[in-house]
């Protein structure tokens, strides 16, 4: 409910002090991973561009799209790529989705500090997750049972794992759900036994990062795409942007704007 | 000008008919919309289904929507936390009502009342920081977030109600009847086994099933320490996914009207079904055996 009730409210706080002005209308819609990038872009570009009138709302990056295909949005929040799908019912309808890449996000697994495994291959995350491989001793570590703990699954970040380690298998039903990222890292802090996957951004001291492939998550390896849970995160515009819209574009993109996105914790352009 | 008495009377008389009905009727809503927002789900898993299928991936594609082993894990830690939360509960009332001094009760009744005022979050946290690590350690488990720490941690939050409502049912058994009992030469343990529980077994009883239903419905503390595991328990060290669980966990996420939100809706509806199964009996035993009098044993 938190994104939901934020992006009301967001939206009813910019709605109420625009109204006031008759300048240009946008609406954004999409992804709540990079709602509160939107949200406080969208704060400062309206400081600056009091006659601009925008409504952000959450929904999901599929709902986004969605909205972007039947017109009802100007710019659709997406945390993944549009699928094939997608791209196939834009050109149908007549429209030239532009994706525009505006921040970039890494998920790692992450153990307990305890815990002697520092690498892991995508395949033994796979396995563990699917429940196949169920003592660390297989992967290198000491006897004992591996902990699996996983978001739940509608969370974005269950997602990008699902999409980048899970390769279209199931997080097995035995996994422990966390209902947020902090309430994963207090698993794992507390539990020696146990591996968790967390965005870069939430990764403290209390719990270790582990390399996947060989190759650990960082604004680096996600940018250059060398780590393989790193995922773009992007706005899609029907055609090449103009006016307001542009204006926000450029904003986002710019040095100020890319700063919100390190405040967020996500891995700017 | 003159209001008579009879029109001030029927003032008052609706006024109050007034608020009550819209209590009623802000009940019935909620309810209504319970039920619009989760009855469209049934078109595309069917009830038995719904309700018997053991796997839930609701955002996968084709998407899973079975809700069995939220339900199972209810009912297990619902269970679980009575049969620890009861005995402490009713112990605890028969020494308030019955055995301490009234300085002793003095001082132990707020302690237990306080447990009832701790913020659920806060027992979660404790559940979570504390107890976790501690099982961990003691049992040589996995993990500590799992159905036996939710059901301990449910059990404090279920003893408060059970007690309070235990010790007003003893309390308020006549005097006359102890002390029939004690001239008869019976012994205070034995006027409180054969006299004192018999006679207050319907406040007991309603006292019981209330504290169950304040375990079923609980969120914050099984969405913190039960683990969340959607699998069907096979042992009290199993990590859970009680219901109320499963919906505060997806419902943030869960796109407006989509499948998978009309799905954690109809959860909800479950869930209410069960938990007003729970009240309707709490009801039928507090009117049914009702005790009038000294009369009625």
């Amino acid at each position: 409910m938190r994104f939901k009730s934020l992006a009301i409210m967001a939206a009813l706080v910019l709605g109420l002090a625009t109204s006031a002005f008759a300048g240009e209308k946008i609406t954004i819609k999409g992804s709540t991973t990079v709602l509160p990038i939107m949200q406080k872009s969208v704060e400062a570009f309206m400081k600056k561009h009091p006659d601009v009138t925008i409504e952000v709302s959450g929904g999901g990056s599929s709902n986004g799209i969605k909205a972007l295909l039947d017109g009802s949005t100007d710019i659709a929040m997406a945390s993944r790529q549009m699928k094939d799908k997608e791209v196939k019912l834009a050109s149908e309808k007549g429209i030239d989705a532009k994706e525009i890449v505006i921040a970039f996000d890494a998920v790692v697994p992450i153990v307990n500090p305890a815990n002697p495994v520092t690498d892991l291959t995508a395949d033994q995350l796979k396995a563990i997750y699917e429940g196949k491989i169920t003592n660390w001793k297989e992967v290198g570590g000491n006897d004992a049972p591996i902990v699996v703990i996983s978001r739940d699954t509608s969370s974005g970040t269950y997602e990008t794992w699902e999409g980048k380690i899970m390769n279209k298998a199931r997080v097995f039903p035995g996994a422990l759900l966390q209902a947020s990222s902090g309430a994963v890292l207090q698993a794992v802090a507390k539990n020696p036994k146990a591996i968790a996957y967390d965005g870069l951004g939430y990764v403290n001291d209390s719990v270790r990062a582990v390399k996947v492939n060989g190759i650990a998550g960082s604004a680096e390896t996600a940018k250059n795409n060398t780590y393989k849970v790193a995922r773009s995160l992007q706005i899609y515009v029907n055609g090449a942007p103009a006016g307001a819209t542009k204006d926000l574009l450029d904003f986002i993109l710019s040095e100020e704007g890319q700063k919100i996105v390190e405040e967020t914790g996500f891995i700017k352009m | 000008m003159l209001i008579t008495r009879r029109t001030k009377d029927r003032i008052i008389h609706g006024t109050f008919f007034a608020i009550a009905a819209s209590c009623v009727l802000v009940l019935f809503l909620i309810m209504l919309f319970l039920f619009i927002e989760g009855l469209p789900i049934f078109k595309v898993v069917s009830v038995p289904d719904f309700i018997f299928g053991t796997a839930w991936y609701p955002t996968d594609d084709p998407a899973d929507f079975g809700i069995l082993p939220m339900i199972a894990a209810s009912f297990s830690v619902t269970l679980l936390s009575s049969l620890i939360a009861i005995p402490l509960g009713i112990m605890t009332a028969i020494y308030l009502a019955e055995i301490a001094t009234p300085r002793m009760r003095n001082i132990v009744k707020p302690f237990v009342e306080m447990l009832q005022a701790l913020p659920s979050v806060v027992i979660g946290f404790f559940g979570m920081v504390v107890v976790a690590p501690l099982m961990q350690e003691w049992f040589d488990i996995p993990t500590g977030l799992n159905m036996l720490n939710a059901s301990i941690m449910l059990a404090f939050m279920a003893v408060p109600t059970i007690t309070s409502i235990s010790e007003d049912a003893i309390f308020s058994v006549p005097n006359e009847m102890r002390e029939a009992s004690l001239a008869l030469g019976a012994t205070k343990w034995q006027t409180i086994a054969n006299v004192v529980l018999p006679a207050s077994l319907t406040g007991i009883s309603t006292a019981v099933i209330l504290g169950m239903a304040r375990s079923i419905g609980e969120t914050m503390v099984v969405l913190m320490v039960a683990g969340g595991a959607a699998m069907i328990p096979t042992s009290i060290f199993n990590p859970v996914r009680p219901m109320p669980a499963s919906i505060a966990a997806e419902m943030a996420e869960a796109p407006f009207q989509s499948d998978h939100y009309y799905a954690l809706f109809a959860t909800g509806m479950v869930l209410f079904l069960f938990t007003l199964m729970f009240n309707v009996l709490a009801a039928y035993f507090a009117e049914k055996k009702k005790q009038v009098g000294v009369a009625s044993l």
